[in-house]
């Protein structure tokens, strides 16, 4: 293929080897420390105050380290962790129902079907107990049961209960705790906060990561940052569909930014479609409002047999609905994991049979349960989501079924890590959803939490040391010829964006861009589709540098030039989407290609050929490196999944 | 729906600021009022001028962002809900709708309908935490909590930040952020050991910042999108008074 | 946290209210006290002056006369002062908390008694200023005969003079209201926690409200109608 090149094959040398259960273990034991005296002459960068960079900036700052903290939103507790809404993982086994790390780790790989690590996700795995420690020792007022002991519920992809629950809000509940004890650090003098503060560039030195280049989004000043080591814990890259259900600020702008300056980005075409979220109601539509997927318990999921049936739901008789998931998979019906629930959706509605003004749509229907278990425990369950369906949509779910289609909603890729947390870079440290690590080409749910808070808490304080203390550094300042180079991009860069005044807004293109994203390298790829889409966006790129109207100054809040950045940065990253999921000829996880499924239309994987981590290197001529990272799996043997 | 805006307009914190009209026309019910803000924003750049700015991230009610006065109501007519999950079908055709940041000293304006919520930080840092260490965790169950405490901890600790309590107070009040956060921790077992010099340090971070005290009116809870619930301030008031009693270096005082 | 220095509590916000909320409490169980003696007056003249004149005999012989009065009084007026001066001070933070008004403010939803707390607050000390000098010193009272209370307060609302009944009634519709909020809050200031407990005192200030404006109203009506003469 013309669109890239293959590298040599990158490995992960930090990857302890022996008994999976004893690696964590005799790795700590294995690396470096920081004398405490020395730690607080030692400065760290965190981008991000997410579960991942709120736990870590808060962690380091309590052995010791100078932490300056940097985030978009106008505070730290305000980053999109705070919009999860099932609950966190742990291998706890309060219920006594057969529950252990080891099978939190099998889980985890087999639901990730089989693209990740197995070292990476057995030390997940193990780490989990000790958040849930930790979160309760904070305060954070997890669901309890009479005996003032933790509850715990099941989710998707397990048959034990292990997730632990602050009602619908437990994201919200566990970033608090991390934000509290970063505040706390704040008011010591420890962590230095600047919110409002976006990252543009990482500064590297001597080959290491040393620094970032950051805009004060109030003043509009550019201000070069150093440090002994820099923390990116920016998050996932959904926005580059334009709709999805992450926040509207969210960006790949600081993981981007790092993988031109020499970081691999792994797996950008893994990304999680998540399949009950509110429809688009029109043009206007700025993002996608997730509904819990505990309502596919009692919802059943129709549309009609004719195209193009324009009756209202209730009109249409029931031999004239086709409840697909359950046709087509009787064994899980409605209940089938997030992918497929997802496809079938969608193949519904590229038939023309999907409902709503847009026809981006199906019914999800409570009218048998209502009838089954009456109103009042159907409100006991779904009351507050039903009502914040009804906000949104102006609808009575009691009355007429609810209406859902897929949304992105997480990305499973991320900037490439090795067992340390390290990226390509020495010195720059990825954690969270900007990483790739542990999920593999799907992610459990109810698993984001527990990741983002392993890598904070425990893990990245741990193998941050290490890197500081085996390697000591000359202190340098921000006037490095590569600092003054990486700020003089940026400054040329703002200069750019407002120059041109075209015709066209930032949004516009966006929305533009994610249409392409969606259709070509959404739910269902193809070979054909891919290069159409890598085709469309670079005509749009071009277009995007030419008409695009960024209005305003450089100096000051400029919310249209921060979002002009940012999508800037989505044009080059939805390439390499298009790349990755192109050159990967099999179907796996969160990733289908129409190619390559079974008979009956389930994901193929191809193990003999795909079982590794595509690790990209940007080289500048738009033509990136492939460089692989195969997987091997000791302890969790591939298989075909089957929800017939 | 054909619509009217009057806006606050505010170049930046010296500038005096002034309410602007704007019609906007063919709004769509179904749009959230932020969206119809992105719409009158889209336009307003292709026109030359300056879009309006103003705070949001999630969309989706839980990240506090958002911060609009709208028609002299916090986020906006509707209950318990905030400005980025209220709908234009709560508007009628040739409505004229005003917009304003919130306002208070300890808000001060950067710029239109954005404010500077610092100050809540502040209030946090003074005191609105588990002094609890990574890794200085005891086993999760060693201590059981009660699971009404628990609940009760948990609705207080719903609170988005956003400061709406603030914006509805007649006198710019954040007593109700503040309790909210104090209520949360001392209803759990795992608060106690802290418990009285946070609310100490929180009170005494609140006053600094510039906000009013509280005189029981109660427009904060109405406003509230997470009806965090007026008590709260009780829960607090009691323990601030009980806090003056205990000495600091009085083991048991 | 270690807190090293706090700011003085009473000049904290939540202390503030507390003072309000503590010299409240005093001067609402004066204003029962006050209530009841009033309520005299039904007893008849001799009974009413009788009682009157006792006031001043209080606390005798631990005391010489008039003391025990005095001393209630001093304390009396401190609280008032006391009350005052924090809801000034708490009035003007209010006021420095919000420096650029709302161009359009929707009407408090809550209730009216809580909006009208600092006008009313105004206007019962100008009514109590008159009241002294009308019904204590005598200076304003059209007899001023300092032997004989009940005679004093039949001139001063002897139906000719209906302004200074309609300004009484003024003044005590608007400390029911005060009253109404007040009470309630005072609970609150001072640690009133739950919500079962917020419903009973706002009922118990309601009620306590409603049953002090009728006590006090029901005198210069009965002088009035000619129910006391």
């Amino acid at each position: 293929m013309d669109l890239y090149t293959e590298g040599d094959p990158i490995a992960d040398t930090r990857a302890p080897d022996g008994p999976v259960e004893t690696r964590w273990d005799r790795h700590r034991f294995e690396m470096k420390l920081v004398n405490p005296a020395n730690r607080r002459k030692l400065t760290v960068i965190v981008v991000g105050t997410g579960l991942a960079g709120g736990s870590a900036a808060a962690t380091l700052a309590e052995q010791g380290y100078h932490v300056k903290s940097y985030c978009y939103q106008d505070s730290p507790r305000r980053a999109h962790s705070i919009a999860a809404q099932g609950g966190i993982n742990a291998a706890k086994n309060y219920r006594n129902d057969g529950d252990s790390v080891h099978r939190l780790f099998y889980d985890t790989v087999k639901g990730g079907d089989f693209r990740s690590r197995e070292s990476n996700v057995h030390r997940l795995a193990e780490v989990s107990v000790n958040i849930i420690d930790q979160c309760v020792a904070q305060g954070v007022p997890f669901a309890r049961e009479y005996g003032g002991l933790l509850d715990t519920r099941s989710f998707g992809g397990a048959q034990v209960q292990r997730t632990f629950y602050a009602r619908g809000q437990t994201g919200q509940q566990l970033l608090l705790g991390a934000y509290q004890a970063l505040e706390r650090q704040i008011g010591l003098g420890n962590v230095e906060m600047n919110a409002r503060h976006e990252m543009l560039e990482l500064v590297v030195v001597d080959g290491r990561a040393r620094g970032i280049v950051v805009r004060d989004m109030v003043t509009g000043e550019i201000s070069t940052e150093m440090a002994d080591a820099v923390v990116l814990a920016s998050g996932g890259y959904g926005n580059v569909f334009y709709l999805s259900t992450n926040a509207k600020g969210c960006n790949v702008t600081a993981s981007w930014r790092a993988h031109r300056k020499g970081a691999y980005f792994a797996n950008p075409c893994y990304t999680q479609i998540h399949p009950t979220c509110i429809p688009v109601s029109g043009d206007h539509q700025s993002k996608l409002t997730l509904m819990s997927e505990s309502l596919r318990n009692d919802g059943r999921v129709w549309v009609p047999k004719a195209k193009g049936d324009d009756r209202g739901p209730r009109d249409i008789p029931e031999d004239e609905r086709d409840y697909y998931l359950e046709r087509i998979y009787p064994s899980f019906g409605n209940l089938v994991p997030r992918d497929i629930a997802s496809r079938a959706a969608k193949n519904v509605c590229d038939e023309g049979r999907g409902v709503g003004p847009t026809g981006l749509g199906v019914y999800l229907d409570f009218a048998d349960a209502i009838d089954r278990l009456g109103r009042k425990a159907i409100e006991a369950k779904y009351g507050n989501l039903f009502e914040m369906y009804e906000r949104i949509t102006g609808e009575d779910p009691y009355e007429v079924p609810m209406r859902i289609y897929p949304a992105v909603h997480y990305t499973m890729g991320g900037l490439w890590v090795d067992y340390d947390l390290q990226s390509t870079v020495p010195g720059l440290f990825v954690i969270g959803e900007a990483n790739f690590s542990d999920h593999g080409a799907n992610r459990l749910g109810a698993s984001a939490l527990m990741q983002g808070l392993a890598d904070g808490y425990f893990v990245l304080p741990s193998t941050l040391a290490n890197y500081l203390a085996a390697n000591p550094m000359e202190k340098v300042d921000a006037s490095h010829p590569e600092a003054v180079a990486a700020r003089t991009d940026v400054e040329d860069r703002i200069t750019r964006l407002l120059a041109i005044n075209g015709d066209r807004t930032v949004d516009s293109f966006h929305r533009e861009l994610g249409q392409i994203m969606w259709e070509h390298c959404g739910m269902e790829r193809s070979d054909a589709g891919l290069r159409k889409a890598i085709a469309e966006i670079r005509a749009l790129r071009e277009q995007f540098w030419q008409r695009v109207r960024v209005p305003g100054d450089g100096e000051g809040l400029n919310q249209s030039l921060e979002k002009a950045g940012r999508v800037a940065d989505f044009f080059e990253l939805a390439e390499l989407m298009c790349v990755d999921a192109l050159h990967r000829e099999e179907s796996c996880g969160g990733h289908f290609r129409a190619e390559y499924q079974t008979p009956d239309g389930e994901a193929q994987r191809d193990d003999d050929r795909f079982a590794y981590v595509a690790a990209w290197e940007y080289t500048g001529t738009g033509e990136p490196v492939l460089h692989k990272e195969d997987l091997t799996f000791e302890y969790v043997h591939p298989s075909q999944r089957s929800y017939k | 729906m054909n619509l009217t805006l009057r806006i606050w307009r505010q170049t930046g914190p010296e500038d005096k600021g002034r309410m602007v009209t704007y019609p906007v026309p063919d709004v769509s019910p179904d749009m959230s009022f932020l969206e119809m803000l992105d719409v009158l924003n889209e336009r307003l750049i292709l026109d030359g001028e300056e879009p309006v700015a103003f705070d949001h991230d999630c969309r989706e009610g839980i990240c506090g962002a958002c911060s609009l006065m709208i028609n002299g109501e916090a986020h906006g007519p509707q209950r318990g809900t905030t400005a980025c999950q209220l709908h234009m079908r709560q508007f009628s055709d040739g409505d004229t709708i005003d917009i304003e940041p919130w306002r208070a000293r300890a808000f001060p304006v950067i710029k239109d309908l954005v404010v500077n919520r610092n100050a809540f930080d502040k209030i946090i840092a003074a005191g609105g935490y588990v002094t609890a260490p990574t890794g200085s965790a005891p086993e999760a169950h060693s201590t059981p909590v009660p699971k009404d405490d628990a609940d009760a901890a948990f609705s207080s600790a719903a609170c988005i930040g956003c400061g709406a309590c603030v914006a509805a107070c007649p006198n710019g009040s954040g007593m109700l952020f503040t309790a909210a956060k104090v209520t949360q921790l001392s209803l759990l077992p795992q608060g106690q050991p802290e418990r009285y010099t946070r609310v100490i340090g929180m009170v005494d971070a609140h006053d600094e910042a510039g906000f009013g005290g509280c005189t029981n009116i109660g427009e904060c809870t109405s406003a509230c999108p997470k009806g965090i619930p007026l008590n709260t301030i009780g829960r607090l008031n009691r323990d601030y008074l009980k806090a003056t009693t205990k000495r600091a270096g009085t083991p048991g005082s | 946290m270690v807190i090293t220095k706090t700011r003085s509590p009473i000049r904290s916000n939540v202390g503030l209210k507390a003072v309000m909320a503590v010299t409240g409490i005093l001067l609402v169980l004066f204003l029962i006290v006050h209530m009841l003696g009033n309520l005299k007056i039904f007893t008849g003249e001799t009974s009413f002056d009788h009682y009157a004149h006792w006031l001043r005999d209080l606390g005798t012989p631990l005391l010489p006369t008039t003391w025990y009065l005095w001393i209630q009084r001093t304390i009396l007026t401190v609280a008032v002062l006391a009350h005052i001066g924090a809801a000034t001070v708490l009035a003007m933070r209010a006021r420095a908390a919000r420096p650029v008004a709302y161009a359009h403010r929707r009407k408090i939803h809550v209730n009216y008694a809580a909006r009208t707390m600092r006008w009313g607050g105004v206007i019962i000390l100008l009514f109590v200023i008159y009241h002294i000098l009308d019904l204590t010193t005598g200076h304003l009272n059209p007899q001023g005969d300092p032997a004989n209370p009940y005679g004093n307060v039949v001139a001063d609302f002897a139906p000719e003079r209906w302004y200074v009944t309609l300004f009484y009634t003024l003044a005590i519709v608007t400390l029911g209201f005060h009253l109404r909020h007040g009470a309630a809050s005072a609970f609150r200031s001072l640690g009133q926690q739950t919500p079962k407990g917020e419903r009973r005192a706002r009922a118990a200030a309601l009620v306590f409200a409603v049953v002090l404006c009728a006590g006090y109203l029901v005198v210069p009506f009965a002088v009035l109608t000619g129910l006391v003469a």
